[in-house]
């Protein structure tokens, strides 16, 4: 679904991302984990051409996302608060990326009454613009936005940051629903090993800018995670 | 203590994003601020004898008469563009600085700002004339006290006007209301005021009352900030009850409709871009200064076209110049989004498009200085539509300034409007409607001058699809750039 093909990006002779090859088949969930700097907001902007490679491509459903557009009605996602218009209401921001994606206000409301549990009240109807919304929150309605007009490729950049306790534990059933689903190609980055390890099939580690290791999450894939990170903070 | 503050002041001037652009915009702001100043300094130092020898009346009290709009004036510009010193305070609260040292630094702060600083150039130069035209020295003096006094007054109401934006607005009608009776000779609301201003120069010991009035407005506000000095008080940031509407009429223009419904939630939701909008009313009358024959200077026929790019224009020119920044705070989402650009930007051009038009009937006023005004105004009309609609999009592809829209506070000289490119883009924006006009008129007759205007609009809405073309290209090629620019301080 997703492949990088020589891909880097240097800034003032600084390479912060060399990608050689990678592919991600559809389908898969696929974990990025990586320290601060190590490439992956890099990496993920430039799967949006929101940055210019110095050199490669990237193949998106075997359209190269800086030519053409092609790739967008069936990409979504969510790297930042960027992504967000703060002031619109939760509701009015989730019905204009459905105008977007082609879905009327009813099949938004009908996919938003999904996820009321995952919103604990605090989203909907509440009368506040998107900007006066906490972090966390924010965070909520950047994530389920994505999920609007059937995406076939989802990008999340540290969903599980800014969470509390509550909804990471609902956010991760989320993405245990979305892996099992055999059409959507889901890429994750984050900072923490438990939760990539739960909801990612196939996890890569980031690390200045170059993938160094590349696993099929078994169960010993979180110790060998561990071993890895506390090697890299050794080494420093 | 002290210097510890002053100290951070300094980098914080020194080192504030604005300040680190290049060095043509330093120059060009530098080049701005004298302007100011010499404007100021030479309106202070002539007008006592330019207003003696115009009026035959005592300079002072013409001075006095009118002091009472200088100082609306002042007030109405400084809440518009002045800033105030909360910001900045937060990281300090949690420090070993007592909270009086901090309202007072922050307070004193303003005293210096360039907007207090201004009217210096322009009473002292006056005050010194006035004392060497041999006015009594201790009368002048304490007219002097009192004008300052009440300037820095202006500067401690601004920081409570700040919070009610309703009081605010009605003062401005009552003002208006006020101006405009006495404009007509029907109520001189000056006859109250004047006599005021002029008893403290012939009794100097009253200065004692603008001065006091001065002490117990700092003491104010003093009070207010130390009071509300919490970050759920007065450091928070104001949130308003989301409001949500229906605008669903404006389904009836396609796909256009999205970004239409949001660009009016754009436009009503947030301070900068209302301000905005509200300036483009008083473009509406730019146009007195030319019609009425006020100004000498705009007495030439072609001056006319120009008044009329203005009025018509307003909109086009406070908001169409900043299209895309307006949407700089989630450019990424728009660029990653199933978006067309065509799109995009057609519905910013129909917005500009509505503006202009409306602006266009609002300024039907004109009529009353004859149908050949109106006439102006309507070929200028035009020429916005045709050519200035696309010129300030395509223009706006170049500007590269996020734009922060929950502050309406810049202080003065938004940087972006000392682009180069941007710059160029004025010649055809004025220029070349000038210069048609000027052509036509000068061979054939203002009728010829006007057709040739009005054709240059007309051809520039038939190869609307090309130019489109055009301007997507730039958007496409600026993109990145255009990205990279809004991350930061954003």
């Amino acid at each position: 679904m997703i492949s990088l093909h020589q891909l880097t990006k240097t800034y003032k002779s600084v390479t912060v991302l060399n990608v050689p090859s990678l592919e991600i088949p559809k389908g898969q969930s696929f974990g990025l984990v990586g320290n601060n700097g190590a490439g992956k907001t890099t990496m993920f902007s430039m799967l949006l051409d929101l940055v210019r490679p110095t050199t490669g491509y990237v193949l998106n459903n075997d359209i190269k996302v800086n030519e053409s557009e092609a790739w967008k009605p069936f990409t979504s996602a969510f790297l930042d608060e960027t992504f967000l218009i703060g002031y619109l209401t939760p509701e009015e921001y989730f019905y204009f990326i459905g105008e977007l994606r082609g879905q009327n206000k009813a099949d938004v409301d009908k996919l938003m009454s999904g996820f009321e549990d995952f919103f604990n009240g605090e989203i909907l109807g509440v009368k506040k613009y998107l900007r006066d919304l906490s972090k966390g929150n924010q965070k909520k309605v950047g994530i389920v936005a994505t999920l609007i007009g059937n995406p076939e490729v989802i990008i999340l950049d540290e969903p599980f940051a800014n969470l509390d306790p509550t909804t990471q534990i609902r956010l991760k059933k989320i993405l245990k629903e979305l892996k099992e689903t055999q059409d959507v190609t889901v890429l994750i980055s984050s900072h923490d090993l438990m939760h990539v390890t739960e909801v990612c099939e196939r996890i890569a580690v980031l690390e200045k800018g170059e993938v160094v290791r590349d696993l099929q999450t078994s169960p010993e894939t979180l110790k060998e995670l561990e071993q890895f990170f506390s090697g890299v903070l050794q080494e420093a | 203590m002290l210097k510890t503050f002053i100290s951070l002041q300094w980098k914080s001037f020194f080192r504030a994003a604005s300040f680190q652009t290049n060095l043509a915009i330093k120059i060009l702001m530098g080049f701005l601020a004298l302007y100011f100043i010499v404007i100021f300094t030479a309106l202070g130092t002539f007008s006592f004898h330019i207003i003696k020898d115009q009026l035959n009346e005592d300079p002072l009290r013409v001075v006095n008469k009118i002091l009472i709009f200088y100082l609306i004036a002042d007030l109405v510009i400084r809440y518009l563009l002045q800033r105030m010193p909360v910001v900045n305070i937060k990281p300090l609260l949690a420090l070993p600085f007592s909270k009086n040292k901090i309202v007072h630094f922050s307070l004193w702060k303003t005293v210096i700002s360039f907007f207090n600083v201004i009217h210096a150039f322009f009473f002292l130069p006056f005050f010194i004339v006035l004392l060497v035209e041999g006015y009594p020295p201790i009368q002048a003096t304490a007219w002097f006290v009192m004008v300052t006094a009440l300037i820095y007054s202006n500067n401690f109401i601004n920081i409570f006007l700040n919070d009610v934006d309703k009081v605010f607005y009605a003062a401005l009608t009552i003002v208006a209301v006020f101006a405009g009776l006495m404009y007509y000779g029907v109520f001189d609301i000056t006859k109250f005021i004047a006599p005021v201003f002029d008893w403290v120069y012939d009794h100097p010991l009253w200065v004692v009352i603008p001065v006091g009035v001065l002490a117990g407005l700092y003491y104010t506000a003093f009070r207010y900030f130390k009071n509300r000095l919490y970050l759920d008080d007065g450091l928070q940031r104001k949130t308003q009850e989301a409001t949500s509407e229906d605008l669903s009429w404006l389904n009836r223009f396609g796909s256009l409709a999205v970004f239409l419904k949001n660009d009016i939630k754009l436009i009503k939701r947030n301070k900068r871009s209302r301000t905005s909008v509200l300036m483009s009313v008083f473009f509406l009358f730019y146009g007195f200064l030319f019609f009425s024959g006020g100004l000498e200077v705009y007495e030439g026929p072609i001056w006319r076209i120009f008044a009329g790019i203005f009025v018509t224009g307003g909109f086009l020119f406070t908001f169409g110049q900043f299209v895309p920044s307006w949407d700089s705070s989630y450019y990424p989402l728009m660029m990653s989004q199933n978006i067309k650009y065509r799109d995009y930007l057609n519905s910013k051009w129909w917005l500009i498009v509505i503006g202009t038009i409306i602006s266009t009937i609002l300024a039907s006023f004109y009529l009353y200085y004859g149908w050949e005004v109106y006439l102006a105004i309507v070929v200028s009309a035009i020429y916005n539509l045709g050519v200035n609609s696309h010129m300030v999009l395509w223009g706006g592809a170049y500007i590269k300034t996020p734009i922060d829209l929950t502050s309406a506070k810049r202080a003065f000289g938004d940087k972006q409007a000392f682009n180069l490119k941007t710059m160029l883009f004025t010649i055809p924006k004025l220029v070349l409607p000038l210069a048609l006009y000027g052509a036509g008129h000068y061979t054939l007759g203002p009728n010829f001058g006007y057709f040739l205007v009005a054709l240059a609009g007309i051809i520039g809405f038939a190869f609307k699809d090309k130019v489109f073309n055009l301007i997507e290209k730039v958007y496409k090629n600026e993109k990145y750039k255009t990205l990279v620019a809004y991350k930061q301080n954003s």
